[in-house]
């Protein structure tokens, strides 16, 4: 009998009840806890915030526990969660230059002012599976031996107050000028997207955009799908604080700090009709430690400003703004492409019936073609 | 589910989408954009419908959600539910009875009325879309009314295989000047949408609201000599016997069997109350005595 779509509801609380049972696996095993998440698994946080467009660590690990792992699950859970919120206000702009930085480098500068710190990164590790770790071996310390410990990476691992390396650069006006502006810039998740776009919005829809997809896209262009020559001017990591003018005060204060990565590329440039030659630049800024994405965002900024450098449009994927802002969000993405897994049986019958009639024409053209074929042959015998 | 608003949306979200509806009424068939939200269910689930739904809410409000003409399809169960929880409306499977009804892929069997909205899900709502991918050409090519490329692809269609080989999101040109799609509805469905109800269309990821106000002509594009043609699979349901409804092909054996019945569920269970018996239904009287 015809039951294949009916008891829709039992099967729904059914699937939900299985999911919770594997997100939880072996209950023999203690659960995760949401600090061991965020101090264990911090670049996970990170990338979650990031594309999740809330900067809150707690409630990015509880995204990765709840969605087991899944990032993207976890990022559209946060989105979900963020567009509920009220918005009261907003922040100053962050001032980068007066970062607390755990890591700053210059690929263009041997030296500079501030010096290169090389910080907490994977560049030079060598890539071996550390067996140790799989030991079941627990190097909890007590909280007093933290104490301590804390009170030492605070005195010698974070350095403030470090200039930028392009401003060097500026000073001999051998990089283009950004144009400064006050203008309040467009907000992505406020207003529906329309093109051209301006640059703020462009940097807004890359930071929040999936990482693999912007790291594609910036290997592309260093492939030659419109490259820009980039070198990594700077890359610097930390923690900045977060002002917010209180009217009720009269004057602003600290609501908190955020971890950044801000990356800034300095791109060869020949000039042309509209600028002189100069070296030009491509920006990217990215919650938490994250520099394979902010490195990823600075070249396809760059190669989305090819109409103000008055360079030429070579069709490249990343020239294409339309191309990228409509397809960087993962969370749209992913959407669309699993929404197929949906019931599509009422579009499928019409392609059915189409494609019947279709094809019993087409047959039908086929036979009488080669009666005809075979009339003439048999005339010419 | 006190922490949310009625309807899940806070009152100026919707206060927005309101907005882009009534412009979306006051120049049928134009996709307005509208800032879409990220809501609880994923892009591609009927955001875009969930949002316009949302906005048109009230609480005295009677909700019926279908998909594929079904109230009983687990996203229309999903649907459902998440209004049931979050506005806490009175809900029904009965066309006639409700007030507002959710629609993916159908529109119901039954004539709707000047008291009902009819809201669909809306995947891809340009219907240049797949002629030109470009949003910044498209807008341009409705500005002008350009409907010249769509057209050409109407007639390579009939050149290549002698009829328009689209059987759903059949384009429509509405009130004499926008074409739009009318979401992957059958074409089946398109005669119908010259409606009493009011019929709009919520797109959530592509962020674009438009709408057919009743009475509103919607005509299915096509050609003199190759009028557009309503097309569905030949055969009654063989539940409750209807020659006049769009069909569902059931596969029932492992050797490919099959029957066909009416995709709308409702419309379907009450021409059987009403005492019709397909060639492979039971009387309602005797099923109710057997169970």
């Amino acid at each position: 009998m015809y039951v294949a779509v009916k008891g829709g509801e039992r099967a729904i609380d059914a699937a939900h009840d299985w999911l919770s049972e594997e997100r939880r696996g072996d209950r023999r095993l203690p659960a995760l806890s949401l600090d061991q998440i965020i101090e264990q698994l911090s670049l996970t946080v990170a990338r979650v915030m990031a594309e999740g467009s809330l900067y809150d660590q707690e409630l990015a690990a509880l995204a990765i526990k709840q969605s087991r792992g899944d990032l993207i699950e976890a990022i559209f859970l946060m989105r979900a969660y963020r567009t509920t919120l009220p918005r009261f206000g907003y922040s100053n702009p962050i001032d980068t230059g007066k970062m607390s930085c755990i890591r700053r480098i210059s690929a263009t500068f041997k030296d500079a002012p501030g010096g290169q710190i090389l910080g907490p990164t994977f560049d030079y590790t060598h890539r071996l599976l550390d067996f140790k770790l799989a030991a079941e071996g627990d190097d909890k310390i007590s909280d007093d031996e933290y104490d301590t410990l804390k009170v030492h990476h605070e005195v010698h691992e974070q350095s403030k107050d470090i200039p930028h390396i392009t401003e060097f650069l500026n000073k001999d006006g051998l990089i283009q000028t950004e144009v400064e502006s006050d203008t309040t810039p467009d907000d992505l998740t406020r207003e529906p997207l329309e093109l051209p776009a301006s640059r703020a919005l462009r940097l807004q829809a890359l930071t929040r955009g999936d990482e693999g997809f912007v790291l594609g896209l910036a290997y592309s262009t260093q492939r030659g799908y419109a490259r820009n020559h980039a070198f990594v001017g700077e890359l610097r990591i930390g923690y900045c604080d977060v002002e917010m003018d209180i009217p009720e005060l009269g004057f602003s204060i600290d609501i908190g700090e955020i971890q950044i990565t801000e990356c800034e590329t300095v791109n060869q440039f020949k000039g042309s009709k509209k600028e002189p030659p100069q070296f030009t630049r491509g920006y990217g800024l990215v919650f938490g430690q994250s520099e394979r994405k902010a490195i990823s965002m600075a070249l396809v900024d760059r190669a989305m400003r090819w109409k103000e450098l008055g360079e030429d449009f070579v069709g490249a994927p990343a020239q294409d703004e339309e191309f990228v802002l409509y397809h960087c969000d993962n969370i749209q993405a992913t959407g669309f492409l699993e929404h197929i897994k949906l019931p599509h049986y009422v579009d499928f019958q019409s392609e059915l019936e189409l494609i019947r009639k279709i094809r019993k024409e087409a047959l039908a053209h086929q036979e009488a073609a080669k009666s005809e074929d075979n009339q003439p042959l048999e005339a010419a015998e | 589910m006190s922490e949310y608003n009625f309807a899940y949306l806070d009152e100026q979200t919707k206060r927005m989408i309101r907005r882009a509806i009534l412009k979306g009424l006051a120049i049928p068939g134009y996709q307005v954009p509208f800032a879409s939200r990220e809501m609880p269910m994923p892009y591609g689930w009927g955001t875009g419908g969930v949002q316009v739904s949302a906005a048109c809410l009230m609480p005295e409000d009677v909700l019926k959600v279908i998909d594929q003409g079904a109230d009983d399809t687990t996203n229309a169960v999903s649907i459902r539910k998440f209004f049931e929880k979050t506005a806490n409306v009175e809900t029904t499977a009965a066309t006639s009875e409700a007030t507002l009804i959710q629609t993916r892929h159908r529109i119901p069997e039954e004539d709707l009325t000047e008291d009902q909205i009819l809201v669909y899900q809306v995947p891809i709502p340009e219907p240049l879309r797949f002629l030109e991918p470009r949003e910044t050409e498209t807008r341009k090519m409705h500005a002008l009314e350009e409907y010249g490329l769509m057209y050409v692809k109407l007639y390579e269609d009939i050149s290549q295989h002698g009829q328009i080989a689209t059987s759903y999101s059949y384009p429509l040109k509405i009130e004499g000047r926008y074409v739009m799609d009318p979401s992957p509805i059958p074409k089946f469905d398109n005669p119908k949408m010259e409606m009493s109800a009011i019929q709009l269309f919520g797109a959530g990821r592509e962020q674009r609201i438009y709408a057919v106000p009743p009475y509103t002509k919607a005509v299915s594009l096509d050609f003199e000599d190759y009028p557009f043609e309503a097309m569905k699979a030949e055969g009654c349901c063989a539940l409750c016997g209807a020659d006049h409804t769009y069909l569902d092909e059931v596969i029932i054996d492992d050797d490919g069997g099959r029957m066909f019945v009416c995709s709308d569920t409702d419309y379907c269970e009450s021409r059987r109350a009403a005492g019709h018996v397909g060639a492979q239904g039971t009387p309602q009287n005797q099923e109710a005595a057997a169970s």
